[in-house]
């Protein structure tokens, strides 16, 4: 369906475009003094200054394993974000926990976990679906590496970034 | 309802009548009206003890008249009004009558299944993340379809063994378990090895194995099977992959001559798991454990990749094309009297088929396969080891498969063959030839899929794919042409047994337009006179009865019994 939008009926004097060119010119030459007099800075000198203590909390960076207060790994290798994972960037390879480690109660955890951060496109739905609130997209933003297999994350590198969290999950309590 | 057999009775299932055999359990009419009705302990193949009380339905017959009254009127369909009953009766241990209602849905019903379901899960342990059944759990899927979603349960949930050992293969979880019963049911009834029984009745009731016994019989696994939740699972598939990567692929067993249906799990050409697929005509519901547990050596490192051809002392890797040119030059320069064809019953029909071409072309005075005999266990397992027997028989030409092996033998020894092509078949460890007498041949080929000590002892080393990586039709003991279907890809340069014969054929001068599998099927239906007028696809996934052998396989006639005798519905 056509929508038939009407013309402003201008007046005589906005007819000359002086009025709108004026106000224009005022918001430029604004900006412009203040730059030249150094009240404002627009550049940042990027990667001496970086943008970490402006990002918000809900930022999605690189997604990191992390480990509880007790320095369990929370992930227990149930695959659902390998599952999820749109671009497939995440290997894992559960193994069964030794009857003689401090968590054999868990049973479970990943053997390898590996996250392909040139497939990860940093969407959270690993986060979102992990039942163990294992993984978290942290704000970790400039992944670099010279080859890639360097841009493999592999668990080492995933519980470096991830670290501790506390709280939240507290399934595997021996008092539950 | 009068032109119809009498030993059939009219039945309304929510609300449409349907015409069912008397005697029929209620969960079966439901089932084959299209009605899905939620249970746990009820297994067509076992006894319904009746005892998870998931399926509870409304059931109602038409209301008996008080003295003096009037009896009810039927309409015009024959039918009479229904007075349904104020509690609730379980589907699966009563029987269907003349003029009997059962309500699916409605607010008792649905009231019941979320009561059920809300019990079952007071205690369980909600572990879905590290369990195995999770995919395919039962107590999944009704809790989604019936659950309340959450639970009113505030005290402390009872604790039970968990990762308890009950057998070699079998880990069980008493927390996780729901007392279904089928596992006992299972082994007490069909591998009539009942050392599996509740003890500690009460909120505390534990699935236990009977003091000093352990679950170690050759068909336990099936438990893990039939376990409608993760309580039994399999020490080999445990932790190993989630359920829903796995690629379903159905095909069958080549273990024996049974030829048990079965679904071959697979994710990225990793076979992870094989479980048995339901034929009435073959394997019932169940399969060995030595057989499904036996394909962890399609992974092998010894798995041959190329093809190789041998100089000097050692081998070294060729092309197909070289590798077949050098055993075409061979076999060429020799009288066909001098050459022995060692094929296996193993291969399926269209690869003997293609063999038989093969020693057609070259006149080949000796062929054979290798026969494997054990004992029969008197359940599922043939004393014939090779699936394919009957069909060496058949389209290979053999009149008793195995008995020329000794003559060969002896040949080799006075000189008199002084080529052995073996297909698929490993000539010193399973057919009893000395890496010395394979010395004496001026020529010997070998295809395997892995390295052995014939492929050792050959001249050319071709590697053929394994049963898991190859398609075609088998016949079984009973007479049975079953399909086997393709799950994984095979490793490296290997290829197909029917298409290194073909190769083989071409390079000798031999001509032919074969290019799939099914080509060879379509030879063989016009050629072989069993099998005319069949088709790829008629065989389906159950496979059609070819020929009759007379042969009978011992757990499916006692499974028959019982069907007679009313104790399971089958």
């Amino acid at each position: 369906m056509a929508i038939i939008v009407q013309r402003p009926k201008l007046k005589w004097w906005e007819h000359l475009y002086l009025p709108g060119i004026i106000t224009g010119m005022r918001v430029t030459l604004g900006h412009f003094f203040s730059i030249l007099s150094g009240r404002t800075k627009v550049t940042m000198q990027y990667p001496e200054e970086k943008w970490d203590s402006h990002l918000p909390e809900h930022y999605r960076g690189a997604p990191a394993l992390v480990t509880d207060e007790h320095g369990r790994e929370r992930c227990v290798a149930c695959q659902l974000c390998e599952f999820i994972c749109p671009p497939r960037a995440i290997t894992i390879k559960p193994e069964e926990i030794p009857s003689d480690d401090k968590w054999a109660k868990v049973e479970k955890r990943p053997r390898a976990f590996d996250i392909d951060m040139i497939r990860c496109i940093y969407c959270g739905l690993c986060e979102e679906v992990c039942p163990e609130q294992a993984i978290y997209l942290r704000k970790d933003y400039a992944i670099t590496g010279l080859s890639r297999a360097e841009m493999v994350h592999d668990k080492t590198k995933l519980y470096e970034i991830g670290g501790v969290r506390e709280g939240l999950v507290n399934k595997w309590n021996e008092l539950k | 309802m009068s032109e119809v057999k009498t030993d059939l009775v009219d039945v309304e299932i929510d609300g449409v009548w349907y015409q069912f055999p008397k005697g029929m359990r209620m969960i079966e009419a439901c089932r084959q009206a299209g009605v899905e009705v939620p249970h746990y302990c009820y297994h067509p193949k076992l006894t319904s003890p009746g005892n998870c009380r998931m399926c509870l339905v409304e059931m109602g017959m038409p209301p008996r008249p008080a003295p003096g009254a009037e009896a009810p009127a039927p309409d015009e369909n024959g039918h009479l009004p229904i007075a349904w009953m104020p509690r609730p009766v379980i589907a699966c241990a009563n029987t269907i009558g003349p003029n009997m209602g059962i309500r699916t849905t409605g607010p008792l019903t649905e009231e019941c299944r979320k009561g059920v379901m809300e019990l079952l899960l007071a205690n369980h342990p909600l572990d879905c993340p590290i369990c195995d059944q999770a995919g395919e759990c039962s107590l999944q899927e009704f809790s989604v379809e019936h659950g309340k979603g959450e639970s009113r349960f505030r005290e402390r949930k009872v604790k039970k063994p968990k990762n308890v050992a009950v057998g070699p293969r079998i880990r069980l979880d008493d927390e996780r378990c729901i007392m279904c019963s089928r596992c006992i049911r299972f082994t007490d009834e069909i591998a009539d090895d009942p050392v599996l029984g509740f003890t500690d009745r009460g909120s505390h009731t534990v699935l236990t194995v009977y003091p000093g016994r352990e679950l170690a019989n050759n068909y336990s696994l099936n438990t893990v099977d039939i376990c409608p939740v993760g309580a039994l699972t399999s020490n080999d598939f445990r932790f190993q992959m989630r359920v829903w990567f796995m690629r379903e692929t159905n095909t069958i067993d080549t273990n024996c001559a049974t030829g048990c249906n079965i679904t071959v799990f697979a994710r990225e050409n990793k076979i992870y798991r094989i479980t048995p697929r339901q034929n009435n005509e073959v394997n019932s519901d169940w399969m060995p454990d030595s057989h499904r547990l036996n394909f962890h050596w399609i992974e092998s490192d010894a798995r041959l990749t190329d093809p190789l051809v041998k100089d000097g002392d050692h081998h070294r890797l060729a092309s197909w094309s070289e590798a077949i040119a050098t055993a075409a030059d061979k076999l060429s320069a020799l009288d066909g009297s001098e050459i022995a064809v060692i094929a296996s019953a193993r291969m399926t029909n269209e690869e003997l088929l293609i063999v038989n071409r093969l020693v057609k072309h070259l006149k080949a005075g000796h062929v054979d396969t290798v026969a494997r005999v054990g004992e029969p266990d008197g359940y599922l397992i043939s004393a014939d080891r090779n699936p394919n027997t009957n069909g060496v028989k058949l389209v290979l030409g053999l009149e008793d498969p195995g008995s020329q092996i000794e003559a060969i033998k002896a040949g080799i020894e006075q000189g008199r063959i002084k080529a052995v092509i073996t297909l698929q078949e490993d000539l010193v460890d399973d057919a009893g030839f000395t890496p010395e007498l394979l010395g004496k041949l001026d020529f010997l080929l070998s295809t395997y899929p892995l390295a052995n000590a014939t492929a050792d002892a050959s001249d050319v080393v071709l590697p053929g794919a394994a049963w898991a990586e190859k398609s075609g039709t088998m016949i079984n003991a009973t007479g049975r042409l079953q399909r086997l279907n393709k799950a994984v890809d095979a490793p490296g340069q290997t290829l197909e047994p029917w298409e290194i014969v073909r190769d083989l054929i071409q390079a000798t001068g031999g001509g032919n337009g074969i290019y799939a599998v099914t080509d060879l099927f379509k030879q063989l239906a016009a050629e072989v006179s069993e099998f005319s007028g069949l088709t790829w696809g008629q065989i389906g996934d159950l496979g059609v009865p070819l020929i009759e052998t007379g042969v009978t396989i011992p757990l499916l006639e006692r499974e028959k019994q019982r069907i007679a005798s009313g104790l399971i519905v089958g």
